[in-house]
């Protein structure tokens, strides 16, 4: 007997898979914006799925900061070189080398350096006219009012106030030479949502997701992983504690949260009780009342 | 344990979706609806929520402004107003909901268009000390452009009228009469305070008087899955998938009806048949698809299908057209120009296109239309647009996915326009009478009686009364116990109902739209034979279309020809279910069932609303017969046997 009825998960995924075939089709050169993250684990397996039985018709593009964690790394190159896809790692090397880093540059100057600014020179460089990236319009509060195709002047740049209207789904794809498009098709999905696709769909992600005990430093309520470079505030000692990554980032403004969610599971049942937004534990977001908007005026993801 | 555990996860996992938007003025309280909505729903979390207190301090509220919660941008959050659509996500153990938040200001008609699109339902808010304002019409007018399915007007602010009833009551037939004339298909009112929380998530314990369900209850109930047309085959090809030399397969997202493998199906524009051989996906084969689910197809044969075409069913084609009417939107500050050209985005193709002509333009208060040569940003017009391509296309009303289109200024790059397809004046009609004028001047003329003679003989003039509305509202009953009381008294009728003419003359008919025509068609031609020899016919079909209907009235001839609307809501009909087949389309085993899997167009302007949920089979009937000597077609004088 045939049966019509269509759930949450399966109508964002076909929404997703629809906006990644109608780039592929209007778009010269298209690429994937890939952060490592469970996020970016979704997006890749959605473009798989769009593009079945073929290979995904387009690179992943790495933006590095040089400071992810070392596991991270490992992941990436591994479910890369898995999957088959053709991973292009770009970074602002000139940045790296004047030594930015968060502690002597402030985490916005840092940020504006590392991701922003290599993000626009890795596009420019790949003469990219559309790239995709995992943003969620539940994330916070200024990617609510995000299109799911983001059009960016020849610098980049995001302009929130006169955004194209976009209706059903009927996508404006037209741009002049220089101009490019920012393609956001998980916009729809929630954080939930990602994990029950992530359990459903035997999606691999990296195991700093998952709680284990780990050494970090207690600071002001915040779980500061130890990391090679890493420096811990004056008088601080690590301890070991039971936690895990909620969002995945550089490691030195990247907090973890006490947890005992070992397994796609136990974090879905924690994130069905969770009382606090993932992004609290991205240390960037609270440098000033509104740092997002103003980051993603100038072209940040 | 585990399996508790497990069936929650998985109860989770596959609630369904249903997407709203919300539309009220500046000071409707919009935002604080949706604050509520989220904070109640326990969508917010701890630290969203610290900030927000730490926002409302330092913007000197009294209170803690849920509104904040939304005012996403910061520019915004200084104005104290929403300026651009924002998107919201919150869930209940029933249901996921997107809300399209849209501002009711300025800019309100292209924001609220936007959310609306992709809307199953809109939330309407008006103030209860306001009342019904111009705003809260154009919001009902632009939810009704759209084709929102669902409309739920919350009477707001109850707390500051002391919740009263009469007040309540006031707005709602207010809103209801003026609602009339859009044609919606399922209006709800629900009295409620967002910053109280009355009615919101929990019923309030101040309006005992009010026996309705909450807001956030009627959000998670609501049937949606019958929104969508799975009737017509649609499958816009989108991207052509090509790996290597042995696999072509054809990417795209069912836009409507369902694809099955061994269908025989056309593509257009070229009208070249094959059949489906495989429907592909990454999780392994279907033996079908529907909307809206992303597949690949892969066909028999080499048939030559490129981006841009649609895949169909032979029977059931769309217009492929190079001209079409439409309502249009304007969304850009640059004005609209006749002839200039534009590209039309309209489903998996863009093409170069001008407007040629703009009929008139609505004026959104009292829905008059205007004479006009221009329309500015924010202002709504019909018009027709010419094609340098064909396009294949439905009427939005019955196909929100195929009669839709935006409007790119080549210059620009912008979007500048949203586009409603409609049904062009008279086509169809007039099709029809051109297929049969002889036979129709034979009839009448050839006859040797005339129809006064015939009138006079059997002392009433020949109408139909047509029954329409949904499965189990009444219909076949009414009509049953009419033809007893008219024959009663003396009068020549009969019944044409479903029974009697699905079973032979119409037994080749199925229940796609096409064959739903075509039935209709049929019933109104065998009951303007009847009326041309004298009787009084009464039909009894659910006759969903208005499109049919009205063709039905051509054919009849608008004189004999009496629209009733046996009107009973959905929930009624299907709690009465008298034949079952509600419980079964519910299931999946009747397919394209009114009401649940296929659309129902309420009548504009029926002669007669027969409302059978609060009237006795009795009472219905005595009102025919009262409208029927009203109107001249039973002789007064007639004695009553």
């Amino acid at each position: 007997m045939e049966q019509f009825r269509i759930t949450n998960l399966q109508t964002l995924e076909a929404e997703s898979i629809h906006i990644l075939r109608e780039v592929v089709a209007e778009f010269e050169r298209p690429v994937m914006l890939y952060s490592v993250g469970k996020d970016s684990s979704v997006m890749v397996r959605l473009a798989q799925k769009a593009f079945h039985p073929g290979k995904i018709p387009f690179p992943l593009l790495h933006v590095d900061t040089g400071m992810k964690f070392p596991e991270m790394y490992a992941f990436r190159d591994r479910f890369c070189h898995e999957i088959g896809a053709d991973l292009v790692v770009d970074r602002h090397d000139e940045a790296i080398s004047a030594g930015a880093n968060p502690w002597d540059w402030g985490t916005f100057k840092c940020c504006a350096a590392l991701k922003t600014q290599a993000l626009l020179n890795a596009l420019r460089a790949g003469r990219w006219d559309a790239a995709f990236g995992g943003a969620r319009r539940d994330e916070e509060k200024s990617r609510a009012k995000e299109r799911i195709y983001s059009f960016r002047d020849a610098r980049g740049q995001w302009d929130p106030k006169n955004q194209r209207p976009e209706l059903w789904s009927l996508y404006n794809g037209c741009i002049n030479k220089g101009e490019s498009i920012r393609v956001f098709p998980l916009s729809n999905w929630t954080e939930l949502d990602i994990w029950h696709y992530i359990r459903m769909e035997h999606i691999q992600v990296v195991p700093m997701y998952f709680a284990k005990q780990r050494d970090v430093i207690v600071h002001e309520g915040r779980l500061i992983p130890i990391g090679e470079h890493t420096r811990p505030p004056a008088g601080q000692t690590p301890q070991s504690v039971m936690c895990r990554f909620r969002t995945l980032g550089c490691y030195p403004c990247t907090g973890a949260i006490r947890s005992a969610a070992t397994t796609v599971t136990e974090i879905i049942q924690e994130m069905m009780t969770e009382r606090n937004s993932e992004r609290i534990t991205r240390l960037i977001d609270h440098d000033r009342d509104s740092s997002m908007e103003e980051k993603k005026k100038e072209g940040y993801f | 344990m585990a399996t508790t555990l497990e069936s929650l996860l998985q109860e989770n996992r596959d609630a369904d979706l249903l997407r709203f938007t919300t539309a009220g003025s500046v000071d409707d309280g919009k935002s604080t609806l949706i604050g509520r909505l989220l904070h109640d729903s326990k969508a917010i979390y701890d630290d969203q929520l610290a900030a927000i207190q730490k926002d409302s301090r330092k913007l000197n509220r009294e209170e803690v402004d849920l509104a904040l919660l939304t005012d996403g941008l910061k520019s915004e959050r200084e104005q104290g107003i929403t300026i651009d659509v924002a998107y919201r996500y919150f869930s209940t153990p029933r249901r996921r909901f997107i809300i399209a938040d849209t501002p009711g200001h300025v800019q309100y008609t292209r924001n609220m268009a936007t959310g609306a699109s992709t809307a199953n339902l809109a939330i309407i808010l008006i103030d209860a000390r306001n009342g019904v304002l111009t705003q809260s019409k154009r919001h009902g007018f632009i939810a009704s452009l759209l084709g929102i399915p669902h409309i739920l007007v919350a009477i707001n602010k109850m707390d500051l009228v002391d919740y009263s009833e009469a007040t309540y009551e006031r707005i709602r037939e207010e809103y209801a009469n003026f609602a009339a004339k859009l044609g919606f298909r399922d209006l709800a009112f629900i009295p409620i305070s967002a910053l109280r929380g009355d009615n919101v998530v929990h019923p309030s314990s101040h309006m005992p008087w009010y026996k309705g369900v909450s807001l956030i209850t009627h959000l998670e109930t609501v049937h949606i899955a019958g929104d969508r047309n799975l009737i017509d085959l649609r499958f816009p090809v989108q991207y052509v998938n090509r790996p290597n030399l042995d696999f072509r397969g054809y990417c795209g997202t069912v836009a409507s009806g369902v694809l099955r493998v061994g269908d025989e199906i056309m593509a257009l524009p070229s009208g070249k048949t094959t059949r489906v051989k495989s429907i592909v996906t990454f999780d392994g084969p279907l033996a079908y698809a529907f909307p809206p689910q992303s597949v690949t197809v892969c066909l028999e044969g080499e048939l030559d299908v490129s981006r841009g075409d649609v895949l169909v069913h032979p029977r059931n084609q769309p217009h492929v057209e190079r001209e079409v009417e439409a309502m249009l939107v304007w969304m850009d500050e640059t004005p609209f120009e006749l002839g200039k050209p534009y590209w039309i985005k309209h489903l998996t193709q863009t093409v170069r296109g001008t407007f040629a002509e703009l009929v008139y333009r609505v004026d959104p208060n009292e829905l008059h239309r205007e004479k006009t040569d221009c329309l500015e940003l924010n202002e709504v017009g019909r018009v027709t647009l010419e094609l340098f391509r064909p396009i294949m296309c439905d009427e939005y009303a019955r196909n929100r996915a195929t009669g839709s289109f935006i409007v790119i200024d080549p210059a620009s790059n912008r979007t500048v326009g949203a586009g409603m397809i409609i049904e062009r004046t008279g086509r169809r009609t007039a099709a029809v009478h051109a297929a049969a004028p002889m036979s129709r001047n034979i009839t009448t003329d050839a006859s040797l009686v005339s129809p006064q003679s015939r009138a006079a003989i059997l002392r009433q003039r020949p109408a139909t009364l047509w029954l329409t509305g949904l499965s189990g509202s009444g219909k076949s009953t009414i009509a049953r116990n009419l033809e007893v009381r008219l024959l009663a008294a003396g009068h020549a009728c009969c019944v044409l109902d479903g029974d009697n003419l699905r079973q032979g003359l119409n037994r080749d008919l199925g229940f796609s739209p096409d064959d739903r025509a075509e039935n209709i068609r049929r019933v109104a031609e065998v009951a303007r034979l009847f009326n041309d020899s004298g009787l009084i016919v009464i039909t009894a079909f659910i006759s969903p279309y208005r499109a049919d209907r009205d063709q039905a009235r051509q054919i009849i001839g608008p004189d004999a020809f009496l629209e009733v609307f046996v009107d009973a809501s959905l929930a009624v009909c299907e709690k009465r279910d008298p034949k079952g087949h509600y419980a079964k389309a519910r299931a999946g085993t009747i397919e394209s069932f009114t009401g649940v899997s296929a659309p129902y167009e309420s009548p504009e302007k029926p002669d007669l609303v027969l409302p059978t949920a609060t009237l006795s089979v009795d009472d219905v009937v005595d009102r025919l017969m009262v409208e029927l000597t009203r109107r001249g077609f039973l002789s007064p004088s007639h004695p009553a046997s």
